[in-house]
């Protein structure tokens, strides 16, 4: 343990209440320097709380937040080493372009040629070079989101808070910038906190994503982990499409759902442990009834483009969600199958570090059983 | 033809205040400047004007009725836009709000009279000071005293725009300088004191315009020590039946009135919050 990186920023047991409402539970994290990090949940999750809380915008109730090692919880907003970039920008209408750019370096009080080299270099990341005399009504929604991007970045920040920054833009706009701000991150090497209740945009920009709910985070990891391995059911539901069922853990390897023995690559339950079991709408394919792991029935069919998604009920009344490349007839009966790698099982009410501990033993297991 | 029965509805809406407006503000400001250019058998003249500028004594008060408007605008900005600051961050501003509104539903007379309660000599401010052994002091009739009663009636008019011009600033933007490091004196002055200058010109006309003009409190209260426009606009209607050089003061005083509004216009709305709509 003596080589841990120090986190740029760390919460230990940190909680946030409002009279008796409590807004965020006990929250530890730890942030590394240089990672795009990701707080995603539905709104009331305690995503931003926890934004406001490293920005200083909020104050915790109990528990200490770190930044480099030292305790910041009565350091104000102002005095920060970190810049916020709000979900309505808030630029100030008071100013042109330049000046909201320049507003946060000459509070530092840098020279005039130091702040107009720095405005410069800042509009030519977010490529509005040509826009530093415009007023700020004059711009889109886009133009102004760099804006609020290039103000924030101007005063050189450790750390970067991105408030839910592309909601406002059109889905084509968000695409792009999803794009951007990634490539933004990592050619200035800063720490990201990017908040979103959108889990497309969490899974295509981060290194790792913290799911949060009811204040509290559901689970952390990388966006593989958290879209393969959900830890339970709200994680499984929220991120992407899933089929949840239950069924029941026989023995390690084994599992039972919709009346039949499936293998799988789970292990260290209880035996006969009941479980809910997730399997990914893309990882379902169709196939004849006489070959089908499963027999279900077609009820709904959509065209979206690059897929068919298929509604699909087996005889037990059990619906499936599928992704299909190809069309298929509406009461017609077929077959679905999988491999047991795309089936995911999860325990009711595991804690993160039992999970996490759950699936280090069973994995080292059966790297053994390689050997 | 359906846009032309609508045309025609709206103007018949507008005949009640058309015809107050021709009998009431039209009317009369002919007159006033019909009476300031002729004699009173009716000839033509500019002699009433060369009377008023020629006139060290007019030319006195006139410079009074601006100097003590000036003053009267300049202490209730000073109280007015901390208390509108405050007011708007507490949580029932509302009803703080309506606290301050509340004098100026009670008629001005009614106010200046309680003022002379106050602080005559056997009045409230005497007593009280009496107490501690001090002989009763000349509070009224000086040129402090006028300006208390001024700024106290005043002061609503100046802190209602004010506050309405803070309240319609995104509280975000206070968040975002500070954000930038900015403490909260640097946000007062270059984010809040820029984007409330709406309000403050308003509130600037509400109060200098008006001020310019007093003449009942400068008697009451001033004991017409403080001469201004209004008191010699009243002097000559009233006292010295001189209507045309009355008329020639109103005129001068509307004159003045307009320079000010024109001086503290919104040149350009930079605000943004009302033009906000234009790309959105």
């Amino acid at each position: 343990m003596a080589n841990v990186p120090t986190a740029i920023i760390e919460f230990k047991n940190v909680g946030l209440s409002y009279d008796d409402n409590e807004v965020l539970k006990n929250i530890d994290l730890e942030l590394e320097a240089g990672k795009f990090y990701t707080l995603l949940g539905p709104s009331g999750s305690g995503k931003t709380t926890i934004l406001n809380l490293i920005s200083g915008q909020l104050t915790a109730t109990h528990g200490d937040i770190l930044f480099e090692g030292d305790i910041i919880n009565n350091v104000p907003v102002e005095k920060r080493n970190m810049n916020t970039v709000f979900q309505d920008y808030g630029l100030f209408p008071n100013m042109n372009v330049f000046d909201n750019v320049a507003f946060g370096p000459s509070i530092k009080g840098m020279s005039k040629s130091q702040i107009k080299t720095k405005v410069a270099e800042m509009l030519d990341l977010v490529k509005l070079s040509e826009y530093a005399d415009r007023d700020i009504n004059e711009l889109s929604g886009g133009q102004r989101q760099r804006v609020a991007i290039a103000r924030a970045l101007a005063n050189d920040p450790e750390v970067l808070l991105l408030d839910e920054p592309l909601s406002a833009l059109d889905y084509k706009l968000r695409k792009d910038m999803q794009y951007e701000l990634r490539e933004i991150q990592q050619r200035l090497g800063i720490t990201f906190v990017f908040v979103t209740h959108d889990q497309e945009e969490a899974l295509a920009m981060s290194d790792w994503i913290f799911v949060m709910n009811d204040g509290v985070i559901q689970q952390n990891g990388s966006p593989e982990d958290i879209y393969d391995e959900p830890i339970n059911h709200f994680v499984a539901d929220f991120i992407g499409e899933s089929n949840i069922l239950e069924g029941i853990m026989k023995s390690d390897y084994l599992v039972h759902f919709t009346g039949k023995d499936f293998e799988n690559v789970d292990a260290g339950m209880r035996p006969n442990e009941r479980v809910e079991v997730v399997i990914r709408p893309e990882d379902l394919d169709l196939t004849t009834v006489e070959n089908g792991k499963l027999i279900v029935t077609i009820d709904d069919q959509s065209f979206r483009g690059d897929y068919y998604e298929i509604t699909a009920i087996d005889d037990d009344g059990n619906e499936w969600q599928v992704q299909a490349t190809n069309k298929s007839l509406v009461g017609e009966r077929v077959g679905l199958t999988f491999d047991p790698e795309d089936i995911h099982i999860m325990r009711f009410n595991e804690s993160e570090d039992d999970f996490d501990a759950r699936l280090e033993s069973y994995e080292d297991d059966s790297n053994d059983d390689e050997k | 033809m359906m846009t032309k029965s609508k045309r025609q509805r709206q103007l018949f809406y507008l005949i009640p205040y058309s015809i107050w407006l021709i009998l009431f503000v039209v009317a009369p400001l002919i007159l006033l400047l019909f009476q300031s250019l002729t004699t009173p058998n009716g000839h033509f003249t500019l002699k009433n004007y060369a009377t008023y500028f020629g006139s060290g004594t007019y030319l006195r008060m006139t410079f009074n009725s601006v100097w003590y408007s000036f003053l009267i605008t300049a202490i209730t900005l000073v109280i007015s836009y901390p208390m509108a600051y405050l007011l708007n961050q507490l949580k029932q501003k509302q009803f703080w709000l309506l606290l301050i509104i509340l004098p100026t539903w009670i008629n001005l007379l009614l106010k200046t009279y309680a003022f002379i309660g106050l602080l005559s000599k056997s009045g409230t401010v005497n007593n009280f000071i009496g107490l501690f052994g001090i002989v009763p002091q000349q509070l009224l009739f000086s040129d402090w005293s006028f300006l208390l009663v001024a700024a106290y009636i005043e002061i609503p008019f100046m802190i209602l725009p004010i506050f309405n011009s803070l309240a319609e600033i995104n509280p975000r933007l206070e968040q975002a300088s500070r954000d930038l490091g900015a403490n909260k004196w640097q946000t007062l002055k270059r984010i809040i004191l820029p984007l409330s200058m709406p309000g403050v010109k308003a509130g600037i006309q509400a109060v200098f315009i008006p001020s310019l003009s007093l003449f009942m409190i400068t008697r009451l209260i001033g004991g017409n020590r403080v001469i201004t426009l209004g008191t010699a606009i009243e002097e000559h209607f009233l006292v010295t039946q001189n209507w045309q050089l009355g008329s020639t003061i109103g005129v001068i005083l509307i004159v003045a009135m307009v320079i000010t509004m024109i001086l503290t216009r919104d040149r350009i709305r930079r605000t943004g919050r009302k033009r906000g709509t234009l790309h959105e």
